[in-house]
């Protein structure tokens, strides 16, 4: 069985190696380059796998889940400057591709269950464009 | 690591084959039988697979958009299928066979590191259609 819980939070951004110059960040992102950054409305679905307990009939408690997504990912990372305030997007660029693999790295410590697992980040950066993570494989 | 895009077209299209008789036609495919054509607004999503470089990104969203404007919208983006697009003189423009046209026109060019695994089109916000590579 697979449970999905969907989360939002907006931040801002900028996609550019310090090592290179502006015109090689350009081509490689784009407007995503512009040096004083831009917002988005990140839409973000976590969806674990996992067989109903027997008793609860739940995969995984729905208000743990919600808490864990909002202590991990919402609370650091809505209404915030990604490169300056969220580590590690100091150092690595915040694509949308390494935001996602940054949530699954928070959130999959967080999800102790012996019948869940984490399956599945996917992460909206606009209607149009989202990525599928599901771990190193 | 997967990234879907979506991309819009609006085309006009006739679904009629010369396989059946006028009555089997409009009997088979009703409103959309209609002999002046019809249009929509087709959303389309294509998914590419593969491993993020050091940019952070599975793919250049640059040269994804300029592949699939050449590829794709450029041929059927404000067209009549049944007219404009060559596979269509002699194939019934269905969506279940526009996906596989877009498809093989993709892949036909296709010059991007990561794999294209998913091709998704609407018809409508009702209809979608979709093809998906074999795993592995």
């Amino acid at each position: 069985m697979l449970l999905t819980r969907k989360a939002e939070f907006s931040a801002s951004h900028v996609c550019a190696n310090p090592a290179w110059d502006d015109a090689r960040n350009r081509a490689v992102y784009g407007a995503n380059a512009n040096p004083n950054g831009h917002g988005h409305n990140y839409v973000l679905e976590v969806t674990l796998e996992g067989d109903p307990d027997p008793v609860t009939g739940m995969v995984f408690d729905l208000r743990e889940l919600k808490e864990i997504l909002n202590r991990e990912v919402v609370d650091p990372m809505d209404h915030r400057f990604l490169n300056r305030e969220v580590p590690p997007f100091e150092r690595v660029v915040p694509t949308t591709e390494n935001i996602a693999i940054e949530i699954w790295r928070r959130l999959a410590t967080q999800i102790r269950s012996p019948r869940a697992r984490l399956a599945n980040v996917r992460l909206y950066e606009t209607n149009d464009l989202y990525v599928d993570y599901g771990g190193e494989r | 690591m997967r990234l879907t895009v979506r991309y819009r077209f609006a085309a006009s299209h006739r679904l009629d084959t010369p396989a059946l008789s006028s009555e089997e036609n409009r009997a088979l495919y009703g409103k959309c039988n209609n002999p002046h054509g019809h249009g929509h607004d087709y959303s389309l999503e294509l998914t590419v697979e593969g491993p993020v470089g050091a940019d952070g990104q599975v793919v250049n969203r640059g040269q994804l958009d300029a592949l699939v404007r050449e590829r794709v919208l450029a041929r059927v983006d404000h067209k009549n299928l049944n007219v404009d697009v060559e596979e269509f003189r002699s194939l019934v423009p269905t969506t279940e066979n526009l996906a596989e046209v877009i498809r093989q026109g993709l892949q036909a060019g296709w010059t991007l590191a990561p794999r294209l695994v998913r091709v998704e089109i609407s018809e409508t916000a009702r209809n979608t259609f979709a093809w998906e590579a074999i795993e592995g």
